[in-house]
């Protein structure tokens, strides 16, 4: 904001009081109006190119464009006259003269704006007898393929681009009506965050490879969720297809991560979809590993780890629900509590403060480090006969095999079962984040939840469940029923974590007391 | 399917633009340098040069290819793409090869309505270009319509490289042409 | 006559008089012929009282917005600490108009020295000419010039010896019509596509290279040292209908007319006369049809507005039209309006920048609709479609280029709706049809 006087006006009847510099088209949001539009967006710069947020503002001579024209005291602004209307489902049809209106075989189709814009305001039929312009499709590289037939030259794409990921390889090509979305030669859509475009563009001509073809809009099943891929915390939607996880996408949360989300983060989501999970407890019968229920397993778990001695590997990727759990039973057993995180180069966004692909490819890390687990790059180094391994990670490496095979018993609490633990007495599978209600921790110590977005295979359970089962077999009675009320303990017990619940985090986080301020600084 | 084989699609081909960028040989080299170095010292930033620059691609190569983009773009610490969006804003900047002589003639509507569409014919003829924008087999001619030239008082003014002829007829265009050959 | 030929008598040759000229070209013949005294007499001046001479003489600008140059001069605030820039539009690219060109084939310093006097005058410490490319020889001779009074002191560090600093640099365009926009103009001048921007922020607070600047045409500054040398009661003498048009102004005649040029005149003179006297009337054996008096981009005139018309800038848009750029374009009687319509809009359709939708989109589509009907394959609901459009086309865009193309539309529609109509309904051109019979 350029300052901070209030400015009050009026905006489709409504007062509305914001900060002096803000434009009237967010001024009508805060007012409840959505003002059409296709070039602005929040996270750019504004463009004021496609016309399409044209108002009435009384005594103005002109209609003004919402996105660039600043709020004034006493305005009084009208976004359904008559005038203003028609100037729109004007902007409407010119935008469809060359628009293919290939919405049948189009992956926007379903969330469109221009689909929605039209039906809301534009014509019934379009007036143009003449013939459509044509574009080839084009491969821009990375997760990006560019329909320019369909294009609006918003150019939002461009903007980000040039001003958020400041890596300007797209630009406008041409001029009039023979304009194109336009790259260089061997220069590609390879930055990091480069994927953002395809969300940003608000009609079918930026499009993601990997989801092309893959379902219409309207058979998804959307689930807000936080990005499991690295300690940023992102905050996601995670769209499923008949129980499947085929998209995942950012949600917009401006402490976190703004719009975006990073191309590894949004394309590393087929481990959600693994197949070769353990649908069943399994517990050890001669040389064999046997089918068997939970109760079953879960004594059979609990036998091994009393009394003797445990090293507990967890999993970064686990929730703060079932970590708590875990750190419980490490306290209980005078265990050691380990996890390994994988790294990878790390890779910001530059306009956007404190926001990265982190180099810890893994959704907790701070929450494992809050509850007293130790960071290892060679977590099973120590292992001795006599040790029991609860093993949490299932992303084992080759090396690993010849280490585990030194402990005297394995446990494994995890949803697949890795090569190299084979040789375990019992395995508990459980749920991985897509499959169950929880919460990270990002890098910053902001507590966020994740929803279920699909069903869990077979008889695998959230962790947190399997653990309570076996505090309570272990002698320490743990009853909880919800991943709320496990919260709520979790809450209770840790000072850093007083006053969270559930409802009071909501879908956006909340930072911890005490936490450092910076990217998921803000309440 | 990869999307790179759909139909109609074109791929992205690094290795095109490698061989295009290999072949290039620098333009701003020795005097051509320096005058580049003169011209930036007029402005604020270097950007600005990004025309003249181009002026001066096209002065020397008769067009500006993609290798001479990327030239002009590490001078003046740009992107190629950016210098791209830039080169296709401005009619002047051939993005292709043109014949020996570029002849523009301006069709707007006063020359328009002194008869520059018979001049337009007229020439088209006498090079041998087959259309608008293609250049004839020998190689001398390539002839565009352009818009407005600024010299409407003086229908039909054609351009031819970069000396203006005014007052042309479709009678003139023969001497006119010969003079070229 | 005007230019190319010897002055009519009736015109009032200030800023033409030398057009013909070559010595006059030279920086010698210039300062014989008076050159570079206005210019030493301003920058003895104070800045403030340049701005207050140019402001009394009643100068309007010259591209075709007619803003009086003293107040926008005024607008420079000289001493916030910031660079100021000034730049000169030769962007000279609106169909119909070529009277920059002859300015600065024939007086380059003229433009020089208004140039420099205006930068001095705002506080800019560089001034960008910025001429259209195709202007080869006007930059050929700009350039010479330019290097001449560098040569000779007159710009750089110590202009005309007073210690003071003027810069002067030639930057040449394209090919693109809306840089002829101010902001676009601006852009193209930083190294971008030539968009226009949007407004506010004006160029007075951050333009080009974000800092204040200035813009005038080629022919606003060519008047300035003529203003200041015989002073704004001088100027402001020239006027003939209405006190807020002063000053001498060239048009360009062009189209169907007996003697095309470019023509002096005061403002208010009878357009009429004009056409008829000055310019030699319509090509022997035709009569007028229709005028666009301003450049392409303003309303055309019917025959009877244009011949009551005074030449000033209240006097055309009483008429229906705008003194705009001041390039008259004339149709005789041989000639489709259908066609030359649809001709405009292709070159708006060309020349449109693709920023906004409705230029982007409606230029095209216009002049694909206009070549239908001119064509034969127009429909009556056509020309509703055409009016429709034209209005989406109007005042909703950052700059009016969109506006320019739906001008000569409107307006043709409404006063040869006879023409558009035998189109449609006889299926082609009828005045093909009859010379084909």
């Amino acid at each position: 904001m350029a300052d901070s006087t209030m400015v009050t006006l009026t905006i489709e009847g409504r007062e509305v009081a914001v900060a002096s510099g803000t434009s009237i088209l967010e001024a009508a949001k805060n007012a409840g109006v959505l003002i059409p539009h296709y070039c602005y967006h929040p996270g750019l710069p504004v463009a004021g190119v496609c016309r399409m947020c044209l108002v009435e503002v009384e005594k103005a001579p002109k209609l003004a464009a919402a996105c660039a024209t600043s709020v004034a005291d006493g305005q009084v602004v009208r976004v359904y006259s008559e005038k203003a209307l028609e100037a729109r489902k004007g902007v409407l049809e010119f935008l469809l003269i060359n628009h293919p209106l290939d919405c049948p075989i189009c992956d926007q189709a379903g969330e469109c704006e221009l689909q929605d814009y039209t039906f809301q305001e534009g014509r019934s039929q379009g007036r143009s007898l003449e013939s459509k312009r044509f574009n080839p499709v084009e491969d821009f590289g990375g997760d990006v393929v560019y329909v320019a037939n369909r294009c609006i030259l918003c150019t939002r794409c461009v903007r980000f681009m040039d001003d958020v990921a400041r890596d300007p390889v797209l630009n406008v090509s041409e001029r009039g009506d023979r304009a194109v979305i336009g790259k260089f030669e061997g220069q590609d859509l390879t930055h990091p965050w480069a994927g953002n475009v395809i969300e940003l563009c608000p009609v079918g001509a930026l499009l993601s490879k990997d989801f092309l073809n893959k379902a219409r809009a309207w058979e998804l099943d959307r689930t807000p969720s936080v990005c499991p891929n690295c300690t940023q915390g992102c905050n996601t939607i995670l769209e499923t297809r008949d129980n499947t996880v085929v998209r995942m996408r950012p949600r917009a949360n401006i402490d976190v991560n703004q719009w975006f989300l990073c191309d590894e983060g949004r394309l590393d989501y087929r481990w959600l979809n693994r197949q070769d999970r353990v649908e069943a407890p399994l517990v050890r019968r001669g040389e064999r590993l046997a089918g068997s229920d939970w109760e079953v397993a879960v004594r059979e778990a609990a036998l091994l780890l009393g009394g003797r001695r445990v090293v507990v590997v967890a999993s970064p990727m686990m929730s703060n629900e079932t970590l708590y759990l875990l750190s419980k039973l490490v306290e209980r057993s005078g265990a050691r509590g380990l996890f390994r995180v994988t790294t990878g180069p790390e890779a910001p966004l530059p306009a956007v403060p404190d926001l990265a692909l982190r180099a810890d490819r893994a959704a907790n890390v701070r929450g494992a480090e809050m509850f007293g687990f130790q960071r290892s790059e060679s977590p099973f180094d120590g292992l001795v006969s006599g040790d029991v391994l609860l093993l949490g990670d299932d992303r084992l490496s080759a090396g690993d095999e010849a280490l585990l095979a030194r402990a005297g018993a394995i446990v494994v609490l995890a949803s697949a079962l890795p090569a190299a633990a084979r040789t375990a007495q019992v395995v508990l599978p459980i749920t991985n984040m897509s499959e169950e209600e929880g919460s990270f921790t990002n890098l910053r110590g902001r507590v966020q939840r994740y929803l279920q977005a699909k069903s869990a295979p077979g008889m695998s359970r959230p962790g947190w469940w399997v653990l309570a089962d076996l505090l309570t077999a272990l002698g320490e009675p743990t009853s909880v029923f919800l991943a709320s009320e496990i919260f709520a303990q979790m809450a209770a017990a840790r000072p850093a974590l007083a006053g969270m619940s559930y409802e009071s985090l909501g879908l956006r986080g909340r930072l911890m007391d005490g936490a450092a301020t910076g990217a998921g600084a803000g309440r | 399917m990869k999307v790179s084989e759909m139909g109609g699609v074109k791929a992205p081909s690094e290795a095109t633009q490698h061989a295009a960028a290999a072949d290039h040989e620098p333009v701003f080299t020795g005097d051509r340098r320096s005058r580049l170095d003169e011209l930036l010292s007029r402005y604020p930033t270097r950007m600005a040069a990004l025309l003249p620059a181009l002026w001066m691609v096209q002065e020397d190569r008769g067009w500006v290819s993609q290798g001479a983009m990327a030239e002009v773009a590490e001078l003046l610490g740009l992107t190629p793409a950016y210098v791209k969006g830039v080169v296709t804003f401005y009619t002047m900047y051939h993005q292709h090869p043109v014949g020996k002589y570029f002849i523009q003639v301006c069709t707007t509507s006063p020359c328009g309505a002194c008869g520059a569409e018979d001049v337009v014919a007229a020439i088209l003829r006498q090079s041998g270009c087959s259309q608008l924008g293609s250049t004839s087999p020998d190689g001398r001619f390539t002839v565009i319509e352009v818009e407005c030239l600024g010299a409407c008082g003086f229908a039909t003014p054609i351009m031819i490289n970069d000396e203006f002829v005014e007052s042309v007829t479709p009678e003139r265009v023969s001497s006119l042409l010969g003079k070229l050959r | 006559m005007g230019f190319p030929y010897p002055s009519h008598r009736r015109e009032t040759p200030v800023l033409s008089q030398h057009f013909g000229d070559a010595e006059a070209r030279a920086l010698d013949g210039w300062k014989k012929r008076g050159g570079y005294r206005a210019l030493e007499q301003a920058l003895g001046m104070e800045p403030a009282a340049i701005v207050a001479t140019i402001k009394e003489s009643g100068l309007r600008g010259r591209g075709g917005a007619g803003f009086p140059t003293g107040m926008k001069w005024g607008f420079m605030k000289p001493g916030d600490g910031k660079p100021h820039y000034l730049c000169v539009n030769a962007d000279e690219s609106e169909p119909g108009t070529f009277k920059d060109r002859e300015i600065m084939r024939w007086t380059p310093h003229a433009l020089i020295e208004g140039t420099a006097i205006g930068a001095y005058a705002i506080g800019a410490e560089i001034a960008y000419i910025y001429i259209r490319g195709e202007f080869t020889e006007p930059i050929r001779v700009m350039d010479q010039a330019v290097r001449d009074a560098y040569a000779a002191g007159i710009l750089g560090a110590n202009a005309m010896g007073t210690g003071k600093r003027v810069d002067v640099h030639i930057h040449k365009g394209a090919g693109a019509y809306i840089c002829g926009e101010e902001t676009a103009l601006m852009n193209s001048l930083e190294g971008r596509r030539g968009n226009p921007r949007i407004k506010p922020p004006f160029p007075a607070v951050a333009g080009l290279f974000g800092k204040p600047t200035t813009i005038n045409n080629v022919e606003t500054l060519a008047a300035v040292p003529h203003i200041l040398t015989n002073g704004a009661e001088w100027y402001k003498k020239f006027c003939l209908s209405n006190p807020k048009s002063t000053g001498t102004k060239l048009f360009s005649v062009c189209g169907n007319i007996a003697r095309p040029g470019n023509y002096e005149v005061v403002l208010g003179f009878p357009f009429k006369d004009f056409l008829y006297d000055l310019c030699g009337g319509p090509p022997p054996g035709r009569t007028f049809k229709a005028c666009i008096p301003g450049g392409s981009s303003v309303p055309i005139q019917s025959m009877a507005e244009a011949e009551a018309t005074l030449m000033d800038y209240e006097g055309f848009v009483a008429q229906g039209s705008m003194l705009g750029s001041g390039g008259v374009i004339l149709f005789d009687d041989s000639q489709c309006m259908v066609k030359h319509i649809g001709r405009l809009a292709r070159f708006y359709a060309h020349e449109s920048c693709a920023q906004c939708t409705q230029c982007r989109e409606g230029t095209a589509w216009v002049t694909r609709i206009l070549e239908r009907i001119e064509g034969g394959g127009g429909t009556i609901g056509d020309l509703d479609v055409l009016l429709e459009l034209s209005e989406n086309m109007t005042g909703k865009t950052i700059c009016v280029l969109s506006d320019s193309c739906a001008a000569p539309i409107v307006s043709g529609i409404q006063k040869f709706r006879d023409e558009f109509m035998a189109h449609i309904t006889g299926k082609g051109c009828p005045l093909r049809a009859s010379a084909a019979a």
